[in-house]
């Protein structure tokens, strides 16, 4: 187990030096940096002044030497400045991340607390007029442009109800109002993020329970005169679980990237709208740190994922 | 659990907010977050339009586009001896200006403005390492003398008709930002106050204070308990960034907002709508103002390089109509680049009407005839045009469909093309990488000498490293000589009929073709009385003292 933890760990850590080389050249490749921009909206810029900005920026280096640069300070736990904020790259992302995670988890609970169940009844009755009707909001939810739902959901619930606020995250003004406040704050976004996800984890739920529906075991219990909740939850299901737990891992990652649509949408200032941001203006400290935790975690949920999946699974083993 | 959930949303639902009392809180709604607070560091209108409340420069244009003192108490002219001339050793015309700081000018903490900022923020602003982006205004400073504690007088390098002009001269409080400029100039951009201690009162001198930033979202701003002039009216402003129009537009209708900003609001159409919607709770006010819509032309092309082909384009342009069907008549049919609001706009220029006949008759003497349903040249050539412009941007987009179908009608191959801006505006346009037109719009304040965007000294290149604005390659020696003449002609009139004679060429010589004065949208509360939109590069919050709530 420790070796196979210790071997995961040495090709996470390759992974994220290739994916840093990787997002460095893309950023480095993009047209014109954040002077060349300036040079356009600024008729007074001289050329002194933009090789003096270039230079103060680092830009007139070559990628290479910018990035071994950013790569020897991170090696030695220095992070940086953001160019756009003129603050500490974790200063920066902190309030984001804790941002995009209450939002991102909210909305992952909420939907797998309604998609599991719908999954699991839709399988129960394959075929049925029930299984077709979940099938087609499972369908209609994963279809949805997340945009578009957001508006939908701000005009009906904020704008014409009058019942929730339209965007951001606490009240204006004051001290913002308290928990209730930010509860209101957050429904729709996290309604929207959770109807947009929750067709993809019905469907899952409900494939993994039929596959497992044929299996040998289900009939074996039936035989001994199992009730069909007790197979359901307790035999079924616990089998059924494990391609779900995939997914899930492969998901952790998002959260920590968040959601660029949503954010933009109800004005929550998260890491989807920071990472938007930081590589559309160049800021490459900023973009990579936000970038590598966004990689560093899927890595880390494809992990647990694989633990979790021993831990239910006594047929895997982790070597 | 259906019965936690059920609990959740009635407890959600419930608490819906109450009514708003008395109005002691104006919330203003923009489409943009400002990244950096430091008055001196990258220009962005967000943060103009913020620090508009919260800071003063030394002069500023107001909504009648006169140039005003903001933090000094006159302006200095030749008339009344603040201005004196100077001659450099190189025998050149220079100028000696004196300013007064008002006595009651204090930063938030009560601490006074004095000349030791105004020194602290030029020495911050001519340092090469500082970060400060237009460091041009600090360069032309040759020496700043401190006369006493409020009084101080400024040399500049030449003598220009707008000498007295210190616009983008924003004092720093010397008390707060020198411990951090000091040390190390060169990672000041990193470490000033206006970006780790942002809600610091001393480093306000405006009628408001910056009391909270929550990044991305919203900044509180409250009174400054220092501020000499009138009272403003809110006890707070709050700015919430939203950057999606639409929803920007149902924070408004929910309550969310209480106005939107028209310098960073709503785009045209989206305001007309609304506006056609006549909710008895807003005035929708369009202004009109210095954002030149215009076609770029590369003169390099050979067929563009023709006058006769370029006057063509415009014989073919219906641009009245453009205005009436996808503006409401809002946005001015563009004549030149001198908005007719601008003191030296000329009212007898050439202007070009829609007319195909002319057009038809132009493109035949440039050798471009029409055979079948193209026009072609003597080598059997057709006379094709891309027009390219920024995606995303709905008016352009619509504005470029419809002059792609009225040349078409005119035998000319259209081919449209849209970038996103960032490509468009860091290599398309300032590389000169277009082949044909490019659409787009240049900012500018009243009075402005285009000397960037028309001057042949300001082609970009790679050996200049891409600077200048003179994206069409345009070079005229006698445009050339009206620039430089216009620059350091003092007496008013005389510098009117120099203007003239620049407006008369460049409608003559057509080195851009002349669109539309862009309007933008003022969404605001019946309410709400006092704003005054400046259609400039200053912007309205400037005056937020007058702002009056008047239920």
């Amino acid at each position: 187990m420790s070796i196979w933890l210790l071997g995961r760990l040495a090709q996470a850590a390759m992974v994220l030096a290739v994916m840093s080389v990787v997002v460095h050249g893309l950023m480095g490749l993009m047209p014109g940096d954040p002077i060349d921009l300036m040079i356009a909206s600024d008729p007074n810029l001289t050329a002194a002044d933009a090789m003096r900005l270039k230079a103060l920026y680092g830009l007139d280096q070559p990628w290479g030497q910018r990035y071994l640069a950013w790569a020897g300070q991170v090696v030695q736990g220095e992070l940086g400045y953001s160019r756009l904020f003129a603050q500490p790259v974790l200063a920066v992302i902190g309030p984001a991340l804790v941002n995009s995670l209450t939002l991102m988890l909210s909305a992952l609970a909420l939907s797998l607390l309604l998609a599991v169940p719908l999954g699991m009844v839709a399988a129960l009755r394959p075929g049925s007029a029930v299984d077709h009707a979940i099938n087609a909001f499972a369908f209609a939810s994963a279809s949805l442009p997340t945009f578009w739902l957001g508006l939908m959901l701000m005009l009906v619930f904020a704008v014409s109800l009058g019942w929730l606020p339209a965007g951001g995250m606490q009240s204006l003004g004051g001290d913002g109002g308290g928990v209730i406040d930010s509860l209101r704050h957050m429904a729709l976004p996290v309604a929207t993020l959770a109807i947009a996800g929750l067709g993809q984890y019905a469907r899952h739920t409900r494939a993994a329970m039929l596959a497992e529906a044929g299996q040998d075991y289900i009939r074996t219990a039936r035989a001994k005169g199992c009730g069909p909740a007790r197979i359901a939850l307790k035999h079924q299901w616990r089998n059924a679980l494990l391609p779900l737990v995939t997914l899930l891992g492969l998901e952790f990652g998002s959260l920590f990237s968040g959601a660029l649509i949503t954010e933009t949408v109800f004005g929550w200032p998260g890491m989807g709208k920071l990472i938007n941001d930081a590589v559309m203006g160049n800021d490459f400290n900023l973009a990579l740190t936000a970038l590598m935790l966004a990689t560093a975690m899927t890595l880390a949920g494809s992990l647990l994922a694989d633990m979790a999946m021993a831990r239910l699974d006594p047929r895997i083993s982790l070597r | 659990m259906p019965s936690l959930f059920r609990l959740l949303l009635t407890i959600i639902v419930l608490a819906v907010p109450m009514a708003a009392g008395a109005k002691d809180q104006l919330a203003i709604g923009l489409s943009q977050f400002p990244a950096s607070l430091h008055p001196n560091m990258e220009s962005m209108m967000a943060k103009a339009y913020v620090l508009g409340m919260t800071n003063r420069p030394m002069t500023a244009f107001d909504a009648k586009w006169q140039l005003v003192c903001m933090l000094c108490e006159r302006l200095p002219t030749f008339d009344n001896g603040l201005a004196k001339r100077e001659t450099g050793a190189d025998g050149k015309a220079r100028v000696a200006l004196t300013y007064t700081l008002p006595a009651d000018a204090f930063w938030g903490d009560g601490t006074p403005v004095t000349t030791e900022d105004v020194l602290f923020t030029w020495e911050v602003g001519r340092h090469p390492q500082s970060g400060v982006g237009n460091a041009e205004m600090y360069r032309r400073i040759l020496k700043i003398e401190a006369k006493d504690a409020k009084t101080f007088t400024v040399h500049l390098d030449r003598l220009t008709f707008d000498y007295n002009a210190l616009n983008d001269f924003q004092p720093l409080p010397a008390h707060l930002e020198r411990d951090r400029f000091s040390p190390d100039p060169a990672t000041y951009r990193n470490r000033s106050l206006y970006d780790h201690d942002s809600t610091r009162p001393g480093l306000y001198n405006g009628p408001y204070r910056i009391a909270q930033v929550v990044a991305g979202s919203h900044l509180v701003l409250e009174r400054n308990a220092h501020w000499r002039g009138t009272k403003p009216d809110f006890d707070r402003v709050v700015v919430r960034a939203v950057e999606n129009t639409a929803a920007l537009e149902a924070q408004l209708l929910s309550g969310g907002v209480d106005m939107i900003a028209g310098e960073l609001g709503l785009p045209l159409e989206q305001g007309l709508a609304l506006a056609k919607r006549d909710d008895p709770r807003f005035q929708v006010i369009f202004k009109s103002g210095l954002v030149y819509e215009h076609m770029d032309v590369n003169l390099d092309n050979p067929a563009l390089a023709d006058r006769r082909v370029r006057q063509a384009l415009m014989y073919g342009l219906d641009r009245q109509g453009m205005s009436r069907q996808l503006f409401d008549g809002r946005q001015p049919v563009a004549h030149t680049q001198v908005n007719p609001l601008d003191g030296v706009h000329a009212g007898d220029v050439p202007t070009y009407g829609h007319d195909p006949a002319k057009a038809a008759k132009l493109l035949d003497e440039a050798g471009w005839i029409l055979k079948g349903a193209s026009r072609r040249n003597g080598k059997g050539e057709a006379l094709t045009v891309e027009l390219i412009t920024t995606a995303g941007n709905r008016s352009r987009e619509l504005v470029s469909q419809v002059i792609q179908g009225q040349w078409r009608a005119l035998g000319i191959d259209v081919r449209l093309k849209a970038e996103p801006p960032r490509v468009f505006f860091a290599e398309t346009v300032t590389k000169r990488r277009f082949a044909h037109l490019a659409l787009f719009a240049w900012v500018s304040a009243p009075e402005n000498v285009p000397r960037t965007t028309l001057h042949s000294s300001q082609v970009p290149s790679a050996a200049n490293n891409w600077t200048g604005q003179n994206y069409t390659g345009y070079a005229d020696p006698r445009m050339d000589t009206l620039l430089d003449a216009i620059e350091v002609e003092l007496d008013k009139p005389k510098r009117v009929e120099l203007w003239r004679q620049l407006q008369h060429l460049y409608a003559q010589d057509l080195p851009a073709l002349p669109l539309f004065f862009r309007a933008e949208a003022y969404v605001l509360p019946r309410p709400l009385t006092g704003v005054e939109p400046t259609g400039h590069q200053d912007p309205s919050t400037m005056w937020i003292e007058h702002w009056r709530w008047r239920p």
